[in-house]
């Protein structure tokens, strides 16, 4: 950088005091300022276009925390769709978001914690998701059209996952149910390992539907499993289990809600579900409901 | 034959016949079923082997006739192999099981606080009496600015920089976290009423937040932990502000385990999980593998709660000034750190005895690192796991720590009497259980005025310590180490804590 360079700067960040838009600006001890590792307040804001209850705004070049803030606004001030072209990574969208009758839709890339203890909305997304997808959801629905990354629905405790493609390592993890609250995870490809480790309620539901690895799901299937269901579409073996897990061919309220559940998901994602459901599923189920109550003495 | 077990008794329970009213209390008060009622002669007759000496018969005996003794045995005398070990050796022997305990370590290592003796002013610059003059404790918990920038504006001055939000304490203690589920709702409600009443904060625990305690969640600290037990968007707006837990100072590295037999149905539906299920804890949150995991919870926190202070909850481990300047740097707002004497509803004795690092050593690397990195005004430290008294909250904030937070003590103003036994779920004071015959002992409005005098009375005891040392507000304490003097510490701890031996 010339000097002339560094004038200018100087310049610019005394003028728009304190709101940090470029990069990090070095305080006294060298470090960088706390601030902007807070977010960047002050940056600039999506275009909105509005029509109706619809708002479509653009995320090109947006930082998250504009983004969000800028989500919530639109649907406090009465929009029920909004539209997000050009989503590049921001992460958090639908975080925290607790409205009943909104729908989102996401074309681009959405970042980590997509729908993070959502609460209500419908989330979808036309490509690929990231890591940490409704983390602690409670309600609501996210369609996810491509692949999603790790740990989706960690905690999650109730609403519904629907992902059209293939998702990553240690999904479903301590999902629980409670009441009328039952979290469901639908994975239309395969899933890796850890898949409904802890699994405390729920149901997670496995298609492997063009899938081109041997195994539809990984190893350390359900792992300190203690309720809730799976439904795996495909071949699991022995070792690929959990220590605290059985498997057993469905009953027949087993095929009812797989079929009830495939059917679903296949009508939002255009699949053809006789199709789907001609190929066996397994069910998988804890032993026990306290895995480690003989484990202590007093 | 084989003996049904080779442990004797702990305890005695001796009954002064001429004394004993014969009125049966202690058969209704004692939640480990200790007595039963001998009716032919009229007298009370005590198991030995079920009592804890938690004193409960003793302080509602009318005619004052009971007394616990110590079941002294004599055992053939070994440093190396001593009774409580070989009653373990016997124990597992019998069952197989891992040791379970509760409360905190009750190990005889070094006590750091007890060999840590405070300065005072003397003939030159003058001490303060602080009943006629007025002491600063109110303290401010959260981000601080790197710079604070001041224009004038209409010739009124006005700040430029934007500050995070912050938990406003008025003396520098708060209630540490216990879940309800480990204790009781009663419990929760003296906490949250007397937290309110103080200006300071209860937290919740993992187990949730019960609809009781809503009027008070201004001054409620909500957790978030492993197991995200009660944990959904409309508990973290409740809270005033979020708290991560990643480790516990009573068992580092391991996580939580609720018995099925405490879910009842309060329990259940503030845990949001189903009744007579364990309630399973992860050791680690299998989202959080990072430093950067834990940023991304972080600000997921964030954006769930418009922005509030978000505090992540350690234990004290050997390196714990790099962790915690991670858990900053991820962008905590407060670090929570838990020393290895932190209490707990349930641990297993191996971990509770033989983990962790002591919080002073925490407190004062922890600070030293921070400060080194430039960094320490960016998360406030709150230190926990052994606060035993205000001399230990006074010399913490010397260290470094920005507030304390208590556990034991706060249960022990409840009627606690630290008898370690928490896990089982049998507390006959009504606070580590779930049996509604014994909850029903503790009046919510009787445990808030408990804690209330004892905090304050530890704030009149903090102020008293401040006007000794010439000063007028807690903030000039705080980190100033050069007011501590260690007496009978080694070289390289003194170091280890930026203290001077007393004498130089």
């Amino acid at each position: 950088m010339t000097e002339r360079d560094t004038r200018v700067n100087a310049a610019d960040s005394s003028s728009v005091r304190n709101v940090p838009t470029g990069p990090a600006r070095k305080g006294p001890t060298g470090i960088e300022p706390a601030r902007i590792t807070a977010g960047q307040p002050g940056g600039a804001r999506a275009t909105a276009e509005r029509e109706g209850s619809r708002v479509v705004l653009d995320g090109k070049g947006i930082y998250y925390k504009t983004l969000n803030e800028q989500i919530r606004e639109e649907i406090e001030n009465g929009a029920t769709e909004v539209i997000l072209n050009n989503i590049i990574g921001q992460r958090y969208i639908g975080t925290g978001l607790a409205y009943e009758g909104v729908t989102v839709l996401i074309n681009g890339v959405p970042g980590n914690d997509l729908a993070a203890f959502m609460n209500g909305p419908t989330l979808i997304v036309n490509e690929n998701a990231q890591d940490g997808v409704a983390n602690t959801m409670n309600s609501g629905l996210v369609i996810i059209k491509g692949h999603a990354g790790d740990v989706l629905g960690y905690g999650m405790r109730g609403g519904s996952v629907y992902v059209r493609g293939n998702v990553g390592y240690r999904v479903g993890i301590h999902m629980k149910a409670y009441g009328s609250n039952l979290p469901l995870i639908v994975v239309g490809g395969h899933a890796r390992d850890f898949l409904g480790e802890y699994m405390a309620g729920g149901e997670i539901v496995v298609l492997g539907l063009d899938s081109d690895v041997e195994a539809v799901v990984g190893s350390y299937v359900g792992t300190g499993m203690h309720a809730g269901v799976m439904y795996i579409r495909g071949e699991i073996a022995d070792h690929q289990l959990g220590k605290e897990v059985r498997i057993a061919e469905p009953s027949e309220s087993d095929q009812a809600r797989i079929a009830e559940i495939v059917r679903h998901y296949c009508a939002v994602m255009g699949l053809d579900s006789e199709e789907v459901l001609r190929r066996p599923f397994h069910k998988i189920y804890p032993y026990t409901s306290r895995p480690y109550g003989r484990l202590y003495v007093y | 034959m084989s003996p049904r077990t080779f442990l004797p008794a702990e305890f005695k329970v001796v009954i002064d016949k001429e004394a004993c009213t014969q009125c049966g209390r202690c058969v209704h008060q004692c939640g480990w079923n200790v007595y039963t009622f001998d009716e032919a002669e009229r007298r009370p007759v005590p198991n030995h082997a079920k009592c804890v000496a938690c004193h409960r018969c003793v302080t509602y005996c009318p005619g004052e006739a009971i007394t616990i003794k110590k079941n002294e045995l004599a055992f053939r005398e070994s440093d190396s192999m001593s009774p409580a070990l070989i009653k373990g050796i016997w124990r597992q022997a019998e069952t197989g099981g891992v040791q379970l305990t509760g409360m905190g370590n009750d190990r005889p290592y070094l006590r750091i606080f007890d060999h840590l003796l405070l300065d005072a002013c003397q003939v030159t610059n003058p001490s303060i009496d602080p009943l006629r003059e007025p002491m600063e404790l109110r303290t401010f918990l959260g981000r601080k600015p790197d710079l604070v920038e001041v224009v004038s504006s209409n010739g009124k001055p006005r700040l430029v920089v934007e500050l995070d939000r912050q938990l406003q304490l008025e003396t520098p203690i708060l209630f540490g976290g216990m879940s309800y589920g480990s204790v009781s709702l009663n419990v929760h409600r003296s906490l949250a009423i007397a937290a309110k009443e103080l200006g300071t904060f209860m937290n919740t625990g993992e187990g949730g937040l019960h609809a009781d305690l809503e009027p008070y969640q201004d001054n409620i600290i909500v957790q978030c932990a492993s197991g995200r037990f009660g944990v959904d968007s409309d508990y973290l707006k409740a809270g005033a502000a979020v708290e991560i837990k990643i480790g516990q100072g009573a068992k580092p590295g391991i996580g939580g385990h609720l018995p099925g037999e405490k879910i009842d149905y309060q329990v259940s539906v503030t845990r949001m999980i189903p009744q007579g299920t364990d309630a399973l804890s992860p050791a680690p949150h299998h989202d959080i593998y990072s430093i950067e995991d834990l940023r991304q919870l972080i600000y997921a926190l964030k954006e769930a709660t418009d922005y509030k202070p978000v505090s992540v909850k350690i234990a004290c481990v050997h390196n714990v000034a790099a962790i915690a300047s991670g858990v900053v740097r991820a962008g905590a707002d407060i670090i929570y750190l838990d020393g290895f004497r932190g209490g707990t509803g349930a641990a297993p004795t191996i971990i509770r005895d033989h983990v962790g690092i002591p919080i002073e050593i925490a407190i004062a690397t922890v600070d030293q690192r921070m400060r080194d990195e430039g960094i320490r005004n960016r998360a406030s430290i709150v230190a926990a796991g052994g606060i035993r008294g205000s001399a230990d909250v006074a010399k913490a904030i010397a260290l470094g720590a920005d507030a304390c937070a208590i556990g034991t003590a706060a249960l022990v103003a409840l009627g606690c009497h630290v008898c370690q036994k928490c896990h089982t779920g049998s507390c006959s004071w009504g606070i580590c259980t779930q049996r509604p015959e014994l909850t029903r002992r503790i009046d919510a409005e009787w445990g808030a005025s408990q804690l209330v005098n004892l905090v304050h009375a530890w704030t009149h005891e903090i102020a008293e310590v401040l006007g000794a040392l010439g000063v007028n507000a807690i903030e000039s304490l705080r980190g100033s180490r050069e007011r501590l003097r260690g007496l009978g510490l080694d070289t390289a701890t003194l170091e280890i804590l930026g203290v001077k031996p007393a004498g130089r």
